[in-house]
């Protein structure tokens, strides 16, 4: 530990740690701006000036970057000594001279960092006299806003777009004063982690697009601690709405997943809340087919009146919260509960969960995969699927660097430094996938197979750890680094449907054990709560759900759209049949309009709720704002039905009393609500709520005077420790699953959280939430099989006429709910298929053609991957409303009027 | 004494009267030292001696060349990697064309200064970083580089022994801050020429993350003779406490403009009035920057001065390149200070703030002031500006630390005439509005 002084009191931190760090860790104001936390010091902006003293008897001192230096024993600075002040006022002087004076009208004001630290270091006028340097700016797509303007050159976005995300198409362009930030020409920004820019970005050069649209200030957004319901990583977001809409999400800091970066799913996805394509009225489809609308008892009656069928199935959803799915279990019991998976996804997904809770390998959270020093990606194209692990990853590879500048004497925080030291060095990544991936960039070495083929590699690598000999490169170079780690990390998971890739990945673990390895093993799920879903029962299969009720059975269908779970046919033969069906959902779908009582259900951002993520976390995501017209959460829906159907054990008043029993009701597992999140009688100091309005949130506006000139009283919140109002706190060390916005006076941007932080990038203050359901046994359980069959079918080319189909999953698409949101709509691709360039020849297809099969719905465009194994075909789920693929070969055919879809086609869904 | 051991440089060209090539180089005694230091020493012992020459960095710093050959760790990396030696020939700095005249004429000097100093720190792989510009050099350097490879001086098994060295011309793509050894290495990888942060120092992580030395072109061509002679031969060619001859230049209202190798510590008098031909008839000299453009302004008081290191920089200024841009009594001291602004400005990597903004103010107000529109108030902002900017350590590297040098002691000695135009409203030194 080393001791230093600051302005005359004294610190203790670890030695060697960045001067900067140091200081913001002791929550003290110090501005800067090309430093970032996840990305260290590059010493570009000179804002963080202060003055070093040699000793005690030193009075003048020599001004020194804060975030070029080590903090050393005994060390003195004065961040308030005057002439480091005026070096920092200078600073923001010179940044000044060409930065609009815009703020009042800028959509970054009130939560600028560049304002603040004007603010903060007093610059009040202007001395500079010339013409301000002006920029024409880019259409960057759908998700970002581009305004160089702006720009203080503080080299934040290139660092993080490239250096720390590994994007290629936004640079640093020009020199001396007239440095421009952007892509060589007009274009969507590639990376799915550019929303971030719109965070790492301190002034308003990157903005978020859709967001800047509604004219609307961080103080008079209404927010709440929320997560993200785009993949199984359960990302921390800041949730805000004004006006009933859901304005956007940032990043909500968690110590052990997501820190200060979420992928672009996340950050733009959210916007399905407020889609056209919203379920907003409770509706009984009448006699002629039509629906009725606008009475919300009637629609309970019938829905009662349905239920009162001698044979009832429930069909659940992976989508929706736990209290959702528990609250139908209890309703038709659970031997008539079915989880809502489809048939080939329950089996991955089960056999995933009992090799998580059974197998004894560490699962590890997002921090522990970027520290491990060797990782095998096995099946798992792991880019779409959970991006957060991708980019945590992509972090886990350059371990050796930092190692490699320890040995170099540079400071690990020198970032430059440390890269430039390592070049290309990396440690070991190596990918098995059936298509090329965005981490193949950075890997050791790749390999392509279908399903069977990569589960024969990874079977062979264990072999090879067992003392096998393969001839395979791949097998023996990962096999060999694996055996060298001292962290290793296997990353598989659901989306190939193949539980032989998840077994023969729990080989290798299994194998690196008998070594005396520790290895990490993480499978991604398909959905935000698939996990959830699995450890609640073990349910009805989907078919034979859907074949009760083709004989007749009723059914409540919870948020979920059987046609992406089922094969069409066996859906319609359920759906159409005599069965009646009780449909709830967030938005519209082909099976909701196929249900005879319709119950509009909530989305996660108007419910307070629990999804489990793939570690089996469990995490509360709190309502953000009170749902309008019939909206209710589907919880509340199947508990109204439950009390007039005379169960008292199925229905709950308030969300905590549901989450409780869902709780207890876990088998083998003791979690109570209150280690996952505070509950509705928390508050601060024993009587303040949090507040999810900012104290500055402007009150009465005109906006709604055409209804009322008179400001609506505020509603009260019975359900969560927040209120609905102004009236409450937000002081940073409560619990960090409710801190409903990051501000801390002076820091009115999302630079703030440090001051939430007990030092910077570590817990929060009030901790990181959420807990695990499972703890990892240290050994595997008895009774888990570890002899599987491993033996291969060995994909063949098929007849000329067919291609092996495999699933493949688009960040933006493939997400049944985000791709509902305006802008991911309008960044998705339209349906595609991955073909080796031989099946596109031998079907006269070029890339950007059309193709369809009379095995698939709709058309798809050709897009044309090396990788892809020739004989094979990749369809990206999702993308036509279909996630289950044909499990036998199928035949393309050119299809000669397609048209490929654009950005911004008006075929994509309406903004809302 | 012969010329080549008056004058190691520059005496060769003397004798052959042009460009001197392998087969005169040789009949000069050229690549004698090379074989020797390959052939007969260790490379300690050739960073020894190179130590106890007592030579300096010429590319301006002034740093002891051994000392810094002795920072990169000795023998074969234990990994195996590569070291790397580079040659800074950007040589950008205004009113400078020492390096330009030397790799014109006497390629080999430099050629044969490289493979002494790449054998001295284990270097396999050298790369000559060339200002853009530098056609014609570039022509000689590459028919040097293949006659040295011819003759097997170059390339695998030099001089017959197991060194190797693979040796490389780099065009630059243009930028002055090129000359700064980081920017250069970033420039040299393909990347955007900004500076790196030090540490880590190039002979610890160098160019592609290697150990890696950066020396200036007329620093390398003093090693042969160093090596032929012995240090104390070297240190005795000095006139004061530095070692060696120096070549000199002036530009500027003289009557005989351009480059000398004169041991160093010449006075500024005497190159002037001796080699320069003294000030053309009706111009008075009134200040010069002895070293280049990034080197403060040095007024009469300091012309009897030694053009060396410590002399120079006792004085407040830096022997920089040693070769000086000469200020008359025509020149005014407000425009020369704009225009020298205006080039600094124009050449910042953009990089860090002061620099990249803080140059840009200071070139319109002195624009501003120079046209007549200067206000009270402006060089009190010009002071700030410049003490800002240019205190080293304030900028992430030293283009502003020198952009600076000569606008700061412009306002000292020239203070009058920054007043005189703010007063004014007009620059004194124009008659009917041009200069």
């Amino acid at each position: 530990m080393a001791t230093f002084t600051v302005d005359g009191k004294q610190y203790e931190v670890e030695a060697g740690t960045n001067l900067l760090q140091a200081i913001l860790s002791q929550s003290l104001d110090l501005p800067y701006f090309c430093w970032h936390p996840a990305m260290g010091s590059v010493g570009a902006c000179r804002q963080c000036a202060v003055i070093q003293y040699q000793d005690a008897e030193d009075e003048r001192g020599r001004l020194t970057m804060a975030c070029m230096t080590d903090v050393q024993d005994g060390m003195i600075v004065s961040v308030e000594a005057a002439h480091a002040k005026d070096f920092r006022a200078s600073v923001i002087e010179w940044l000044m001279e060409n930065h609009p004076h815009d703020c009042p009208v800028c959509e970054e004001g009130g939560e600028c960092h560049l304002q603040d630290m004007t603010v903060m270091t007093g610059h009040s006028v202007r001395r500079y006299r010339d013409k301000k340097r002006t920029w024409e700016n880019q259409d960057l797509g759908p998700f970002i806003g581009h305004e160089m303007n702006r720009c203080i050159t503080c080299y934040r976005c290139v660092r993080f777009y490239q250096d720390y995300a590994g994007g290629k198409d936004l640079g640093a362009f020009g020199s001396r004063s007239r440095m421009f930030f952007g892509r060589v020409e007009d274009g969507v920004l590639e990376s799915e982690f550019a929303g971030n820019l719109v965070e790492v970005c301190p002034t308003g050069v990157f903005t978020d697009k859709p967001f800047s649209q509604h004219y609307t200030r961080k103080w008079d957004l209404q927010s709440a601690a929320s997560v993200c319901p785009g993949c199984s990583v359960g990302c921390n977001t800041f949730a805000s709405e004004r006006y009933g809409v859901l304005k956007r999400l940032h990043n909500r800091y968690h110590n052990d997943l997501n820190k200060y970066f979420i992928c672009d799913r996340g950050r733009f996805g959210s916007h399905f809340v407020n889609s056209q394509q919203r379920v907003r009225h409770a509706a009984v489809k009448a006699n002629d087919g039509v629906f009725e609308y606008g009475d919300v008892n009637a629609a309970l009656d019938r829905a009662v009146e349905i239920l009162k069928h001698e044979d009832v199935v429930g069909i659940g959803s992976p989508r929706a919260s736990m209290e959702a799915n528990y609250a139908l279990r209890q309703l038709v019991g659970e031997e008539n509960f079915c989880r809502g998976l489809s048939d080939s996804e329950r089996i991955v997904t089960d056999q995933a969960c009992s090799i998580l809770m059974k197998g004894g390998f560490k699962v590890p959270t997002v921090t522990e995969v970027e520290a491990a020093d060797v990782v095998v990606v096995i099946g798992e194209d792991i880019s779409n699927t959970a991006p957060r692990i991708a980019l945590a990853i992509r972090q886990a590879t350059r371990n050796v660097s930092f190692e490699m500048a320890e040995s170099a004497n540079i400071p690990l925080w020198q970032d430059a430094g440390v890269r430039g030291h390592a070049q290309h060095q990396r440690n070991a990544l190596y990918v098995a996938t059936s298509n090329s991936t965005r981490l193949d960039d950075i890997a050791e070495a790749t390999v392509n197979a279908l399903s069977d083929g990569i589960t024969q590699i990874a079977s062979q690598i264990a072999g090879q750890i067992s003392g096998e000999s393969h001839e395979n490169t791949f097998v023996t170079s990962v096999a060999e680094a694996l055996l060298a780690a001292e962290r290793p990390l296997l990353v598989t998971g659901t989306s190939l449907r193949d539980p032989n890739v998840l077994n023969a990945t729990a080989a290798i673990a299994w194998a690196l054990r008998a070594k005396e390895k520790e290895p990490a093993m993480l499978i991604a799920g398909s959905e935000v709560n698939t996990f959830n879903t699995v450890v609640t029962c073990e349910g009805l299969t989907l078919n034979s759900a859907l074949t009760r009720i083709a004989d007749g059975a009723s059914a409540v269908i919870l948020e979920n759209d059987l046609y992406r779970r089922a094969q069409s046919d066996s859906v319609d033969r359920a759906l159409e049949g005599d069965g009646e069906v009780v449909a709830l959902d967030v938005v519209e779908s082909e099976t909701l309009v196929k249900a005879n009582v319709v119950l509009p259900a909530a989305s996660y951002a108007e419910q307070t709720g629990t999804f489990v993520n793939y570690e089996t976390r469990a995490q509360r995501f709190y309502q953000v704002f009170q749902p309008q017209d019939d909206i209710q959460p589907a919880w509340r829906w199947l508990s109204k039905i439950a009390s007039r159907l005379g169960r008292t054990d199925a229905s709950w008043t308030t969300v905590d009393e549901v989450s409780r029993s869902a709780l207890a009701a876990l088998p083998g597992i003791d979690a109570s609500l209150e280690e996952l999140a505070p509950t509705k009688d928390f508050r601060i100091e024993g009587e303040h709520r949090v507040a999810r309005q900012t104290h500055r949130y402007s009150g009465r506006t005109a906006m709604n005077a055409d209804v009322s000139v008179h400001e609506p009283k505020a509603p009260v919140d019975d359900e969560t420790p927040y209120s609905y109002s102004m009236e409450g706190q937000n002081p940073g060390d409560q619990s960090g699953s409710v801190i409903p916005y990051s501000w801390t006076p002076g820091w009115n941007s999302n630079q703030s959280i440090f001051k939430f932080q007990a030092e910077v990038s570590g817990d929060l203050l009030g901790q990181s939430g959420g807990k695990r359901l499972f703890a990892v046994p240290s050994e595997p359980d008895a009774e888990v099989d570890k002899e599987f069959d491993f033996s291969v079918t060995q994909p063949t080319r098929p007849a000329a006429d067919g291609l092996v189909p495999f699933p493949i999953h688009d960040v933006f698409g493939s997400d049944e709910l985000s791709a509902q949101s305006w802008p991911v709509a309008q960044r998705a691709k339209g349906p595609y298929v991955l073909i080796h360039p031989d099946d596109a020849a031998v079907l006269s297809a070029s890339a950007g053609s059309g193709v369809r099969s009379d095995a698939l719905v709709g058309s798809f465009e050709v897009v044309i991957d090396d990788c892809v194994q020739s004989g094979s075909v990749g369809i990206a789920v999702g993308l036509n409303g279909r996630v289950e693929i044909p499990d036998r070969t199928i035949a393309l055919v050119v299809d000669p009027d397609f048209e490929p879809r654009q950005l911004g086609d008006a075929r994509v869904i309406a903004k809302s | 004494m012969s010329l080549l051991e008056t004058k190691p440089l520059t005496g060769r060209v003397e004798e052959v009267g042009g460009p001197v090539f392998l087969e005169d180089y040789e009949a000069g005694g050229g690549y004698v030292a090379a074989k020797k230091a390959v052939t007969q020493m260790t490379p300690s012992e050739v960073i020894d001696e190179v130590k106890d020459s007592n030579l300096r960095g010429r590319g301006g710093a002034g740093f002891p060349t051994g000392t810094k050959w002795g920072f990169v760790p000795p023998g074969p990396s234990p990994d195996g990697g590569v070291k790397y030696l580079v040659c800074n020939g950007d040589e950008m700095e205004p009113g400078t064309f020492k390096d330009r005249w030397l790799i014109s004429n006497n390629p080999h000097s430099l050629i044969e200064g490289m493979v002494i100093g790449a054998y001295a720190i284990g270097a396999t792989k050298a790369y000559v970083f060339l200002r853009g510009e530098y056609f014609e050099p570039k022509s000689k350097l590459a028919k040097a580089i293949d006659e040295a490879k011819a003759a097997g001086y170059l390339g695998e098994g030099v001089f017959g022994s197991d060194f190797d060295l693979d040796f490389r011309i780099h065009s630059s793509g243009g930028r002055y801050i090129c000359g700064e050894e980081t920017a250069l290495l970033n420039a040299l990888e393909g990347k955007r020429a900004q500076p790196r942060n030090k540490p880590p120092f190039p002979p610890a992580s160098g160019a592609w993350g290697r150990p890696t030395i950066v020396n200036n072109v007329e620093t390398y061509c003093n090693v042969p003779s160093i090596i032929q002679n012995g240090a104390d031969w070297f240190r005795d060619l000095g006139l004061t406490e530095d070692a060696g001859t120096k070549i000199y230049g002036v530009s500027g209202r003289v009557n005989n403009p351009g480059l000398w190798e004169l041991p160093i510590g010449t006075t500024i008098r005497e190159i002037i009035d001796e080699y320069a031909g003294g000030m053309q008839d009706g111009f008075r000299l009134r200040g010069l920057l002895p070293g280049g453009a990034s080197t403060d302004f040095l007024v009469e008081e300091h012309f009897d001065l030694a053009m060396d290191y410590g002399t120079i920089q006792a004085a407040g200024s830096r022997m920089g390149t040693g070769t000086m841009i000469l200020m008359d009594d025509s020149i005014c001291p407000v425009d020369m200070s704009r225009n020298l602004q205006h080039f600094f400005a124009q050449e910042s990597c953009g990089f860090c703030t002061p620099c990249r903004e803080g140059l840009p103010w200071v070139e319109s107000l002195l624009l501003d002031i120079e046209e007549g529109r200067g206000q009270p108030g402006d060089l009190e902002i010009l002071d700030q500006n410049a003490q800002y900017i240019g205190a080293p350590g304030n900028t992430f590297c030293l283009h502003a630390t020198g952009a600076i040098e000569p606008l700061q002691s412009a306002l000292k000695y020239f203070r009058d005439d920054f007043e005189r135009h703010i007063v004014e409203g007009r620059c004194p030194y124009r008659t009917n509005g041009n200069a």
